[in-house]
């Protein structure tokens, strides 16, 4: 598996995680390259429909990154993230699509180090459960 | 019997059935309501010329009430679709509209994402014993004309009806927990009573007593108190054995699915119509993003995805469309299997919607259809939650 080098494609809201990897980098931290950013106004702006489309064709994990509860520049958009991935996380696992390939995580504009330390954990994670399966099937 | 009396609640009204006619009785009382101005259009299923199948009608004129059928044996569309259709704009007339339970389900569910507006909209709920296919109730009709009458009065007597004269009922009927309508305005029902004999009517407890009281005068209802009391326990006989059958039918089908690769074989013969999404009544979207331009894949990108997975099926974007729109709707799935009578090739993609349907649906504790005050779970969110 060593030279497995996963993708992760990764829905970073402009307030909050894509200013902490801003700041990650600002700060000079390390973290590994195996990430592929988009930039989204809002977690809540995250349809299921782009991380299906992620996790079915191509990438290896996915990555959702927003402010923390509370902390929404529009007030609400995050819970109503976490709804979504809560249902997406069900459908997935129901189908025994292993559902830990995507997570949600509330990273602020000011923990550039929780962001390196977050992507490091996630590429781990992925290096040891290997390629997605589901990006390999014609069928799909 | 004694007439209404200014005590009484009107709750329950029990219709006699002359001569076992028991269509000929309901539609009695939805002429009254029609003539006395109570409603002044009615929408249900009436008979069509050829006499073996229903269409929903929106019926003005009593002299076409002829072939009217509250307990219609088809489902041919879902009618809460109807209702969204007619109460777009505004709506000065007032309509009653005969309702089968998961049509009265969808009807709350859409009210709930703006696409219904109930003023002047009386819901008429009916008992449901489970639907026929369009295509087989054709063929039975041809045959036989009582054969569903028949199975609607072993229903009424405590009886899960699975199949008629050889004919299967849709499956998700034969799996349906809510054989008796959620609340609504006016409902018409047969479980626990001799439908050759009676028919139960009740009311809202929504409306006053004085209204329920006009209302039973204007209709000419007499009140009349043979409670069999065996209605409840009937409804919850039938709600228990078809409840164990949605189980067992949704165990299995579960591990029939249970990885990617066995979902993708179930769905091995979608041709991506779209059909399950054009009949569904929670797909309510006016565009649909699998209609849109994101969808249309230019050659390159068919190349280069099938170069990088050596092959792909066409057309593209099966498990895709399945899964998004699952994503999208199935919190409020009502489980009326529109989508799968409508699926040309056969796919269990009801049981397959349904089944997960449940399971958010409790992650949620949600009950589609059951509060029109409820919020959907995709509209709204708690603050404490689903802590990862």
């Amino acid at each position: 598996m060593s030279d497995f080098e996963p993708k992760i494609v990764a829905f970073l809201c402009n307030w909050c995680t894509y200013t902490g990897a801003d700041l990650a980098g600002t700060s000079r931290l390390q973290y590994p390259p195996n990430i592929r950013i988009i930039r989204l106004m809002c977690t809540g702006a995250v349809d299921t429909i782009y991380v299906l489309k992620a996790l079915i064709e191509g990438a290896d994990g996915v990555l959702i990154g927003g402010c923390h509860p509370g902390d929404c520049h529009y007030q609400t958009g995050n819970y109503k993230a976490r709804r979504r991935i809560a249902i997406l996380k069900t459908i997935l696992k129901r189908f025994g699509y292993d559902e830990d390939r995507l997570w949600l995580r509330w990273i602020s504009a000011s923990e550039g180090k929780l962001f390196a330390d977050t992507v490091t954990q996630m590429v781990a994670m992925l290096k040891d459960k290997g390629p997605n399966p589901v990006k390999q099937l014609w069928m799909a | 019997m004694d007439g209404l009396e200014g005590e009484m609640k009107m709750k329950n009204i029990i219709i006699n059935v002359e001569k076992g006619n028991y269509i000929e009785s309901i539609n009695n009382i939805l002429i009254q309501m029609l003539e006395t101005g109570f409603i002044d259009a009615i929408m249900a299923p009436k008979k069509t010329p050829a006499g073996d199948s229903y269409s929903q009608s929106l019926l003005r004129d009593r002299s076409l009430f002829d072939g009217i059928n509250p307990f219609a044996p088809t489902m041919a569309v879902q009618t809460a679709r109807l209702l969204s259709e007619i109460t777009t704009g505004p709506l000065d007339k007032r309509i009653g509209v005969v309702l089968k339970p998961c049509e009265l389900k969808a009807t709350v569910e859409l009210v709930k994402f703006l696409q219904i507006n109930l003023d002047n909209i009386i819901t008429i709920g009916v008992d449901c014993a489970g639907t026929l296919e369009v295509t087989d109730y054709k063929e039975i009709a041809q045959k036989k004309e009582n054969t569903y009458y028949d199975a609607l009065i072993k229903a009424a007597a405590g009886n899960v009806i699975t199949s008629i004269d050889d004919y299967k009922i849709r499956e998700c009927c034969q799996i349906c927990s809510d054989p008796v309508p959620i609340n609504p305005d006016i409902s018409i029902g047969f479980y626990g009573y001799d439908l050759s004999k009676n028919i139960l009517l009740t009311v809202s407890d929504k409306y006053s007593d004085e209204f329920k009281k006009e209302l039973g005068e204007k209709l000419g209802l007499k009140h009349s108190d043979i409670d069999t009391g065996k209605r409840d326990t009937t409804v919850s006989k039938i709600k228990e054995d078809k409840t164990n059958a949605r189980s067992k039918l949704f165990d299995e089908l579960k591990s029939r699915t249970d990885s990617i690769e066995k979902l993708l074989n179930t769905l091995s013969t979608c041709i991506r119509c779209h059909n399950c999404m054009t009949v569904c009544p929670i797909c309510y979207c006016k565009e649909c993003v699998f209609k849109s331009a994101v969808f249309k894949h230019s050659p390159d990108q068919l190349l280069s995805r099938a170069k990088r997975n050596g092959a792909i099926r066409m057309p593209v974007d099966t498990l895709i469309f399945h899964l998004t729109r699952m994503s999208h709707m199935a919190t409020s799935c009502v489980s009326c299997g529109m989508c799968e009578s409508a699926c040309p090739a056969g796919l269990p993609i009801s049981n397959i919607f349904s089944s997960i349907g449940g399971d958010l649906q409790a992650l949620f504790e949600y009950i589609p259809g059951k509060n029109v005050e409820e919020a959907p779970p995709v509209s709204t969110f708690k603050e404490e939650e689903l802590e990862e």
